[in-house]
């Protein structure tokens, strides 16, 4: 195997010696001036035709598009931001609304819970003092018909017991000493209802 | 002599012979390719560059990237300064990368691989380079060949080195575009031949060298144009920004 690599390079090597003696002998067609003048010539027109076209047609569309496209991306992530900070702010604006909503329906409803307990307030107070009113007038109007219903039954007793004096002697009684027998006797009266 | 590995460097000429007085100004094979390389660099960028959508199809994606391409080239290399040069550097790397493709094409004429071709660029360069510099700097573009910094001693020497790099400037860039065309053409051609005239048995070795050299010949068009544009965006830095 190694032998056969090592022949094959000889031979690459004498093939190599060949091919660059022939071409030793061609010479260099680069310096064979015959035709400089017309490659001077071409690529003169040629390259000056390509740059000018470039110059003035192409490039400028070229970097015209990577402009555009440069502000229009610089444009919309502009529009995006200012979206986003919109959006922000219109969230925040919903809280606060939320928020203030929230506060004004607690205040509402302390307000109705303080209206409808002082409403209470004032229609029990009202209502006991009436109450009150009414349970003193009654209260005195039986303790005056108690204090009165003595004098008057005792009156009562005193005119009855007169009437029946006369009657039955025929002759006038000093009426007061009459009222006293009559208070005399209900006050006995009295102390044995209490016994 | 089509096995002779220079052969298909030859120029010949295509129609009628066309003079211009006494100079022979005919349409050649050499001609043909730079007009063929010309018209696709315009059909391609021109397509690329026709619609305006915001997402780029293909073609746009691939003028766009190619335009940014070098346009960070030249930012990079020469400043801002160089902006107004964009599109003769444009033109210039365009015109060398796609005149070394199409000599990729097998049978196809590599109109780089001639040293006048080469030379007639580096030349323009060269002067134009040297004409911007003293336009902007006046006769203290002169300073470009006294670097700062070098004792007195060693100046008349650093003088007469740096103008001598400068003046050999338009060769080297030449040269080196020519001689990595020619070479890499001519060994193609001298392991295509092998392949010949091993036969059967013992082309196969030389056939995968030339599979391969192919690659590596790809990779070398693309990066003579670049390198022939980026040395171009230094010399043009060396005559805008003044910095020695």
């Amino acid at each position: 195997m190694l032998k056969k690599i090592v022949i094959l390079l000889f031979i690459t090597c004498i093939a190599c010696f060949n091919t660059v003696f022939a071409a030793e002998s061609g010479g260099m067609p680069q310096l064979n001036p015959e035709f400089w003048i017309s490659q001077i010539f071409w690529l003169i027109i040629t390259f000056g035709i390509l740059f000018i076209v470039l110059t003035k047609v192409i490039l400028p569309k070229i970097s015209d598009n990577l402009e555009t496209r440069k502000s229009q991306i610089l444009e919309n992530i502009e529009i995006a931001d200012r979206q986003k900070e919109e959006s922000q702010k219109k969230i925040d604006e919903y809280e606060k609304i939320i928020l203030d909503s929230k506060v004004k329906a607690k205040n509402y409803f302390n307000d109705a819970r303080e209206k409808i307990l002082d409403d209470i307030n004032k229609k029990r107070t009202a209502l006991e003092k009436d109450l009150d009113e009414e349970i003193g007038g009654v209260e005195k109007e039986l303790s005056d018909l108690k204090n009165k219903s003595g004098e008057k039954i005792n009156k009562i007793a005193a005119e009855t017991s007169a009437e029946l004096i006369k009657e039955l002697i025929g002759e006038e009684v000093n009426s007061s000493s009459i009222a006293a027998i009559v208070e005399d006797q209900s006050k006995i009266n009295k102390e044995r209802k209490d016994v | 002599m089509a096995s002779n590995p220079m052969y298909q460097f030859n120029v010949y000429r295509i129609g009628p012979e066309i003079k211009l007085g006494s100079v022979d100004i005919s349409f050649t094979n050499a001609s043909l390719f730079m007009v063929i390389s010309s018209l696709a660099i315009l059909i391609i960028f021109n397509l690329g560059a026709k619609k305006k959508t915001l997402i780029p199809d293909k073609l746009q994606l691939l003028s766009e990237l190619s335009y940014s391409f070098v346009a960070k080239m030249i930012s990079d290399t020469a400043g801002s300064k160089a902006k107004p040069y964009f599109s003769f550097i444009f033109s210039l790397f365009m015109f060398v990368l796609f005149c070394n493709m199409f000599g990729m094409i097998p049978y196809a004429f590599t109109v780089t691989s001639h040293i006048i071709v080469t030379f007639v660029l580096a030349a323009f360069i060269f002067v134009g380079v040297t004409i911007i510099g003293f336009i902007k700097h006046g006769l203290g573009y002169l300073k470009l060949f006294v670097p700062s910094g070098v004792p007195m001693v060693l100046l008349p020497l650093i003088v007469v080195i740096e103008i001598i790099s400068y003046l050999s400037r338009p060769i080297s860039l030449s040269v080196r575009l020519f001689a990595n065309m020619m070479a890499g053409h001519t060994m193609m051609k001298v392991f295509g031949g092998f392949v010949i005239s091993l036969g059967i048995v013992g082309g196969w070795l030389p056939l995968s060298f030339s599979v391969a050299l192919t690659g590596l010949e790809i990779l070398v068009a693309f990066l003579q144009a670049y390198v022939f544009a980026i040395l171009t965006c230094i010399y043009l830095n060396d005559a805008l920004n003044l910095h020695h």
